[in-house]
Order: C-alpha cells, then sequence, then structure tokens
C-alpha cells in the first residue's frame, strides 16, 4: 500500500507545528497536543493494524470552537489533517500520515439532550454507539445502527463510515438514522446540517457527509433518531446442509414479504471457529447457519416464526430452534458476535473484508473464494449479512510467514472483484479507507471518480483532509464557474435571508 | 443527454429539466432558455423482486412502477405524493426522475424513510457533459461519497439523472387508521407524540383540523371534526392487536373510531397528495418540516383564515394562506427559525415565487458549500439555473 510521499519540510518543522498548535489554546482551556513518542504510539493505527504510522502529532480538543480554530490554522498553513474517532476503523481510514496532525475527538463525550419528546438524542461526535442506547434504555429507547463494535465505536465515526450493523436489514444505516450534524470544515467555518426535523431543505449535505470518511469535514455533534424498544425479539438458529440452500432460504423469505430485524449467515469454517469459543449450541454438521431476528409484537413474532420455520424447512433446513427465552437470543447471537476473536484464534492474523453482493449470488461467490482459497493455501472463514448481501469474508493469515501478508491482501483484493465482478460492491460498511482505495478503478470509472473529487473540492479544495484515504488518485481542483468566494464575501448575499 | 448538454454548452443555452412537467410549478420560475423532457426516457430496466431492487429510466412514471410492483405485493415504501393536482395538472404523471429530484416522501417517511433512503444508485449526466454513475444495485454499499443522497432533492440542478435503482420493499398486507376526533392542535401533538413514543410500529400520524377533515372523501370524516388519523400496516394479526394496543392507550383523549384498510387507503392518499389543498386554485401552499413536538407552536402563529395539516407526528406541516406570500413567508421562517427546520414555498404564482425565496435560505456557511457544488458540477448553468436559488 502506497501512501502519498509525505513532505519533508512539515515534517522538519514538527516541533514549531506542534508549538504553534498548542499556542491555539489558552492555559485555562483542557484541549491537548500530544508529541510524546511513546505516547503516540497509541494513535499509530486503527482496526486495520497491519498498517502504521507515526504522526506529526495528536490534538485533542475539547470544543467545536477549538476544533474551528486547530482547522482554521492547519488550513492557513497547509497542514494536512486525520479525524479520528475511537480508532476502530477496519479500513485504515484514520491511519495517521507522517506529515499530518491527528485531530482526536475523545473529549467530545457528552451527551447534549435525551428528547423524548421529538424522540432524538443529540451526542457530541467522540460519544460511543453503545452509551446512546445506554442512555435512553431505561426509556424503552435504543439507537437502531448497532456495529459489533459499538462498545467502542465513536457516533462520529460511525456517521463518518455510515456504519451498519445485523440489525440494519430492517431498521437502517447509520445515514438513514442521523437527523443532524454539526461539521467544522477545513477553513474553520461552523455548519450546522439537519437538526431535530427530518430532511434537508436545500442539498441534502448530510446525507453527502455521511459516509464520507473524513475527506469532507471534522463532525463534532451529531443528532440521531432513537426507536421504541420492539416488544418482543427472538432468533432462531436454523441449521443446512448446504450454503445453496441457506441462500435459497434467505430469498424466499425475503420473496414473501417477510423482512426480519436481522438475518446473519454463517459459513462452517466461521461456525466451527465460533462454536470452539463461545459454545453457543450451533449445529456442528450444517453446512450454514442462519440467525434470524423477529422482532415487534408478541403477536406478529409469533405469526413470522411459523412462516419462517416453514419456509426453511421447504427449502431443506436439517434444524431449526427458536429462543425462548432473552438468555437464550443471547446465547444464539454470542457466537456470531464472537465471529472475529473466533477466528482470531485459528491464525495469527486476519483481515476482515467487507464487500455486498446480489443475495442470489452467495453460492457462486463461496464457490468461487474456496477455489480462491486453495489457490492461496490461506484460509477464510465466512460470516455474512446475509439478508442485504454483506460479505464478511475473514482472511487467515501470518503474518511473520514471509509473503504472507502480501497474499492474504492480494486474496482479499480477488474476493472484492469478484463481488464488483456479480453486480455487487467493494464495501458495504467498512469504508473504502486506504484498503480498498486502489481497487476503486475495478467499480468506477475515471469520470465517475471525478464526480466524487468534484464533492471534495468544494469542501475542501487544497486537499487537507484525510488524503490518502478514499481516492487512488486525487486530482487539483481547478477553480470552477462563476461564484468565487472572496474574503469570506458571500454568494447570493443579495438574497433577504427569510 | 450528453449530446444535448454539449449543445448548451456550445450554444450558452440553459435547460429547464423536466420529467413528465408535473411540479414545474415547484422552485424558482429559472433562467432557463430552453426545455430538456425526459419523459421518452422511460422503461423499467431491471426488476428482482427477491433481491428487493428496480432500475428504471428517469422518465418512467411512479404510477407504472407501483403498478408493476403491486403484481408482486412489494411497493415504493417511501410513498411518493402525487402532487400534479396541486399544481392544477393531472393526477398519475409524476416521474421517477421527478420524485427523486424533488425527494418526494409520503406519510410513510416516519417509519420507512424518505425518497433519498430508497435511492441506491444512478447514472447522470452532469454540466459538463460527462456521462457517469454513482452507488450501486445493493443496500448495502459506502463505496465513495454517497452522491445518490446529494442528488436527491437537488431539483435537477447538479446532474441530469437518467436511470435510477431504488430499493423496494414488500407492502403490508393490512393498512388500517384509528380515528381521534375532537383534539386541538396541541392536544393532536400530545396523541401523537404518545402513539409514535409507544411501541406500535405506526406507519402514519397527521391531524386534519375540521376545516381540513370536511374536505376528505371519507365518510368517517364528513361530519367535519378535527382529527388525528394514526396508521398501523403490516400483517393482519400484528394490526389487530397493535390496534387494540394503541386504542387502551389513547384512551380518555377523544372520541375513537377505526378505519378499515380500503377507507384508510383512501384518507393516506388524501394526505399523501395535499388534496385538502388541491381546490383552493392558486392559495400559496407552504411545506414546513420542524421537530414534530414544536408543530402546534408553528401552527399558532397562522391567521384564522389560513389552513393547515399535520403529516410526520407534527414534524411536517401543510399550510395554505391567501395573504402576502412575502410577510407570510417571513412569518412562518422566523418561528421555524426559533425551533430548527425548514419552510418551502411549494405553491405560488411565477411572480411570487421570482422574488421570494422557494427554499429556506442557507446559513452562511452552507451557502458557501451550495455554491462551490453548483460550481463544480454545472460550472456553466446549464441544468435548471435560478431553480432552487438565484444564480446558481
Ligand atoms: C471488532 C470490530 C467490529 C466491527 N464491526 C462493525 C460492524 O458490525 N459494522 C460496521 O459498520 N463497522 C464495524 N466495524 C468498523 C468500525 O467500528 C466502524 O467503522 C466505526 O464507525 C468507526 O468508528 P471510530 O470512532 O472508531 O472511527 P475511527 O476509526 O476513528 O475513524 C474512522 C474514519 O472516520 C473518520 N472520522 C472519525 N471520527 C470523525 C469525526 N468526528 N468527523 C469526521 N471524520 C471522522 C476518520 O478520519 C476515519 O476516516 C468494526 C470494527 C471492529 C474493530
Amino acid at each position: 500500500m502506497r501512501m502519498p510521499e509525505p513532505d519533508a519540510a512539515v515534517i522538519a518543522r514538527k516541533d514549531e507545528i506542534a508549538q504553534a498548535l498548542s499556542d491555539l489554546f489558552r492555559a485555562d482551556e483542557k484541549a491537548a497536543v500530544i508529541t510524546d513518542p511513546v505516547q503516540l504510539r497509541a494513535f499509530e493505527c486503527d482496526g486495520l493494524s497491519a498498517y502504521r504510522m507515526r504522526p506529526l502529532c495528536v490534538v485533542l480538543p475539547e470544543t467545536t470552537e477549538q476544533v474551528a480554530r486547530v482547522l482554521r490554522h492547519c488550513h492557513e498553513h497547509k497542514i494536512k489533517v486525520v479525524a479520528r474517532g475511537s480508532g476502530t476503523s477496519l479500513s485504515g481510514g484514520a491511519l495517521p500520515l507522517a506529515d499530518a496532525v491527528v485531530v482526536g475527538l475523545s473529549k467530545f463525550s457528552r451527551i447534549l439532550d435525551i428528547d423524548y419528546a421529538n424522540r432524538v438524542v443529540v451526542a457530541q461526535s467522540g460519544v460511543t454507539n453503545l452509551s446512546i442506547s445506554e442512555a435512553v434504555a431505561g426509556e424503552g429507547f435504543y439507537y437502531a445502527p448497532d456495529p459489533s463494535s459499538q462498545i467502542a465505536c465513536s457516533i462520529g465515526g460511525n456517521v463518518a463510515e455510515n456504519s451498519g450493523g445485523v440489525h440494519c436489514l430492517k431498521y437502517g444505516l447509520t445515514t438513514n438514522n442521523v437527523l443532524g450534524v454539526e461539521l467544522v470544515t477545513i477553513d474553520g467555518e461552523i455548519v450546522r446540517l439537519g437538526g431535530r426535523h427530518l430532511d434537508a431543505g436545500g442539498y441534502d449535505l448530510l446525507g453527502l457527509i455521511t459516509g464520507s470518511e473524513g475527506l469532507l469535514g471534522i463532525v463534532t455533534e451529531v443528532t440521531v433518531r432513537i426507536l421504541r424498544r420492539p416488544e418482543v425479539a427472538e432468533a432462531a438458529l436454523i441449521g443446512f446442509p448446504t450454503a445453496e440452500s441457506a441462500g435459497a432460504c434467505v430469498a424466499a423469505i425475503i420473496g414473501a414479504g417477510i423482512i426480519p430485524a436481522g438475518m446473519e449467515m454463517m459459513d462452517r469454517p466461521a461456525i466451527h471457529a465460533t462454536e470452539a469459543f463461545v459454545h453457543a449450541g450451533y449445529p456442528l454438521d450444517a453446512e450454514a447457519l442462519l440467525i434470524v431476528e423477529l422482532d415487534g409484537p408478541a403477536v406478529e413474532v409469533a405469526y413470522l416464526r411459523e412462516r419462517v420455520a416453514e419456509i426453511a424447512r421447504s427449502v431443506g433446513a436439517n434444524s431449526v430452534q427458536t429462543s425462548t427465552s432473552e438468555a437464550e437470543r443471547l446465547r444464539f447471537w454470542a457466537g456470531r458476535k464472537a465471529a472475529f476473536p473466533a477466528v482470531g484464534r485459528l491464525a495469527p492474523d486476519y483481515f476482515c473484508m467487507d464487500g455486498t453482493i446480489p443475495r442470489a449470488k452467495l453460492p457462486f461467490v463461496l464457490t468461487r473464494m474456496s477455489e480462491m482459497s486453495a489457490h492461496y493455501g490461506l484460509g477464510v472463514a465466512n460470516v455474512f449479512h446475509a439478508g442485504d448481501g454483506n460479505l464478511h469474508p475473514l482472511i487467515m493469515y501470518d503474518v511473520n510467514k514471509p509473503g504472507d501478508l502480501e497474499k492474504a491482501e492480494e486474496f482479499g483484493a480477488d474476493i472484492l472483484r469478484l463481488c464488483v465482478e456479480v453486480g455487487g460492491v467493494l464495501t458495504g460498511e467498512h469504508g473504502v479507507g486506504v484498503e480498498k482505495r486502489d481497487l476503486m478503478g475495478e467499480m468506477f470509472t475515471e469520470t465517475d471518480l471525478d464526480q466524487q473529487q468534484r464533492v471534495k473540492c468544494a469542501f475542501d479544495p487544497d486537499s487537507l483532509l484525510n488524503p490518502g484515504k478514499v481516492f487512488p488518485t486525487l486530482h487539483r481542483c481547478v477553480e470552477q464557474g462563476r461564484t468565487h468566494v472572496h474574503h469570506g464575501e458571500l454568494p447570493f448575499a443579495h438574497l433577504p435571508r427569510l | 443527454m450528453v449530446a444535448a448538454v454539449r449543445w448548451a454548452i456550445a450554444e450558452r443555452q440553459a435547460f429547464a429539466v423536466s420529467g413528465s412537467g408535473s411540479k414545474l410549478g415547484w422552485g424558482r420560475p429559472g433562467e432557463q432558455t430552453a426545455s430538456l423532457s425526459l419523459s421518452a426516457l422511460d422503461g423499467i430496466d431491471l426488476y428482482e423482486p427477491e433481491e428487493l431492487v428496480l432500475s428504471a429510466r428517469a422518465g418512467t412514471k411512479i404510477a407504472e412502477l407501483e403498478q408493476r410492483l403491486a403484481q408482486h405485493g412489494q411497493q415504493l415504501a417511501f410513498e411518493p405524493p402525487d402532487l400534479g393536482p396541486l399544481f392544477g395538472g393531472a393526477a398519475g404523471a409524476g416521474t421517477l426522475g421527478g420524485a427523486i429530484g424533488c425527494n418526494l416522501s409520503g406519510p410513510r417517511r416516519i417509519a420507512a424513510g424518505a425518497a433519498r433512503d430508497h435511492v441506491l444508485g444512478f447514472s447522470g449526466v452532469n454540466g459538463l457533459a460527462e456521462p457517469f454513475k454513482a452507488g450501486g444495485r445493493v443496500v448495502k454499499n459506502v463505496t465513495g461519497f454517497d452522491l445518490s443522497k446529494l442528488l436527491s432533492g437537488s431539483f435537477g440542478t447538479l446532474a441530469v439523472m437518467t436511470q435510477i435503482t431504488l430499493k423496494v420493499l414488500p407492502a403490508p398486507e393490512e393498512a388500517q387508521s384509528i380515528l381521534v376526533f375532537a383534539a386541538a392542535a396541541n392536544a393532536a401533538i400530545e396523541i401523537m407524540g404518545a402513539a409514535l413514543r409507544s411501541p406500535h410500529e405506526l406507519s402514519g400520524a397527521a391531524y386534519l383540523p375540521a376545516r381540513a377533515a370536511v374536505r376528505s372523501r371519507v365518510a368517517a370524516l364528513a361530519h367535519g371534526r378535527s382529527v388525528v388519523v394514526l396508521r398501523l400496516e403490516g400483517a393482519a394479526p400484528s394490526v389487530a392487536a397493535r390496534r387494540a394496543a394503541l386504542q387502551d392507550l389513547l384512551r380518555g383523549h377523544g372520541d375513537i373510531a377505526e378505519l378499515a384498510t380500503p377507507d384508510s387507503r383512501v384518507l393516506w392518499r388524501e394526505i399523501r397528495d395535499v388534496t385538502p389543498f388541491i381546490s383552493d386554485g392558486m392559495r400559496a401552499v407552504w411545506q414546513v418540516s420542524v421537530p414534530p413536538a414544536a408543530g402546534a407552536t408553528i401552527v399558532a402563529l397562522a391567521s384564522a383564515d389560513d389552513d393547515v395539516f399535520f403529516d410526520w407526528g407534527g414534524g411536517r406541516i401543510w399550510l395554505a394562506s391567501e395573504h402576502d406570500v412575502a410577510t407570510t413567508t417571513i412569518r412562518i421562517r422566523a418561528a421555524v427559525a426559533a425551533v430548527g427546520g425548514h419552510a418551502t414555498l411549494v405553491r405560488a404564482t411565477d411572480a411570487v415565487r421570482r422574488t421570494v425565496p422557494v427554499f429556506q435560505p442557507p446559513s452562511r456557511a452552507e451557502a458557501v458549500l451550495i455554491a462551490r457544488l453548483k460550481d463544480n458540477f454545472d460550472p456553466h448553468r446549464i441544468l435548471n439555473p435560478g431553480r432552487m436559488y438565484e444564480g446558481l
């Protein structure tokens, strides 16, 4: 993975830059600038730990206004900036650059308002995903998108990655559950987009920010929609003799007009790895396992339970087990939720891939993947958000074996190419980051990528925010059009501000 | 399409971009010198019910899509309003490109998301005559910036969408409603709030004051009492159970009646299409989006002879007024500014829409971003220039 050549002149001025950043804060402000190499080590990588880099320094501001000050300064002095939430990204989105400042949001850790009347929570961007649900659990509410990393990942990081979770089949991704953000642009402007109401009145800038991987601005505050907990939730474990029959079951359930709260699939290697790890009671004779979660009013769940079981049997399921208590439901999920660490026990290292495919292509893709696994001599286990076609192949390798890392990267790239080939996409929820950056050309033409860069140019013409991520090559932004904003002068200033 | 935009660049022309033209009355009159209609660009290119996906050309009629989906028990869950009649045109004329371009969402917005939430990808041509695609055909996709969101609701000012891929969903077996009568606006907000905070999964929550209710074709509303309408959709046994639970919850808030699926469908279509205001000819109509609990405070500012009704649990207010549009707009926007949200002047005469900002004026910082986006996608101002903002 090649990163843009760091600017040696900037690195040479490292101490000076850190000092200038420190000088931005008054003595009574609690913002921090970290330069100590030992402390910096904690920021060297994110969840894609195969790639590491020590940043110039790390700034931990505490208020939006401080973020604005930092960005204004960096903009003026053309210093690159990498935003960081909790650093759990699996695509290297928060990977530091040697000539960039990391702006960490860890001090943005307060929930600002819980508003049951409007069914929203307003939180600072460093607040963890889970703590939002916890804050409203007492009143029977929750925040729906639930990435497996939810105890650690920040809501700002979720917005930046448009994160999903096992429940997004029914309840949507981050983008469908965020109502507003406060954003600081690279020139230090504070922009509020959306709020506690629905939909933008003009261009949907909120929709654009969501999933922008730290390339368009730094999110300091997020307003999310909260939902009332369903009356009942239960899970069914369904074992299948073949991946084909499991795939057919998924298609038949959706074809019957049922949208389960979650529908997860695991292949044989994943079933065995997790069963050995957490003893969830998974059927070891199955080639594929489905976890189907149903939620809603008790009568509805009971009604759908029967229909799902019927469908499963009609496509040849070996076994159908339905949870009869909350403890059992959680046990069914425990295996799936521990899939990553469970696979981690089988091999010294693993990559978690994240392509999406049209559901019907699943059997074909699984077959091709096992051929590739044989070809590269590397094991692969599959967990799969089956309901929405989002694959997470876990490629096992050993970084200490010469050539293994490169082979694993090649294998991963082949899988993602296959996803695109069958009509899918490179990444369903983990983001492009550095990991899939060089594969963007598999899915998009130059012109397609140009349009995305037009957005980048509108927000960050000097490309100071998270350079080297998402785009294989960054074009220089040309000054387009007629609206030149000189000295903060406003376009359409003549409009009455009604 | 590419050739048309190339021609416009060379000849320094500007297009009014339209589907069937059913919503040409929405937005500023614009600064076009030519028109570009997509109505001939129609047809469904792909529909896989089990994959919940459909791709169609931008000029395809929404009515055609709905008919095709219904054959497989599916629907466009965002419930696109048919606004043709509101603008004095025919019903059923609206196109897919128009619905997405205006980000048109119906009452089910509160449960299923907006039009923009259902766009998986598109192909289009920008103002530089460059053909491009964005997104894909699968629901989970974070590969690059989400241009589908940017284009939804951009009123054709950034690029012309030629083909759009949508997420489609199963249609509910039943769609019944509960009516709670004789409520004033703040009581209605209370009732809708209580229902929406319950676990009974509403897919619609509206309030029709007496003057709007009496215009409904549904007999149960004919006596013209103010009414809260709460919709429950899903499998029959589930709807029955939730209907009973909801009635228990709301006992004491007013007289309660039930509306069976056929009448319920008629009523929600009226709410969706702003039918209560159609017959008012050219009375100006605003759509206001605010935090739902603030709905009543906005309505309190309306004049006695203005007509209003609520959708989205109080979060969307439709308002029709005969008073001077400019001053009414100032009044509404001041009220909206106090609670957060936006007010759009949906229907007014050309002359009014030329002088009164149709869309909520953006903040200073947002305005800069909007202008730069327009500059980057349509620097020569060929696509619907001025339709959203003067000079852009
Ligand atoms: C064990 C494990 C399980 C996971 N499971 C899931 C899962 O089920 N679903 C899923 O979608 N993801 C999952 N992830 C990936 C990851 O947790 C998500 O992408 C998460 O949203 C990242 O949040 P973060 O706060 O850690 O962001 P970081 O890793 O710190 O940053 C991620 C990206 O966002 C940018 N960023 C962060 N904060 C901001 C901000 N405030 N403003 C602007 N840009 C910002 C960064 O620059 C970077 O590009 C998993 C990760 C791990 C390690």
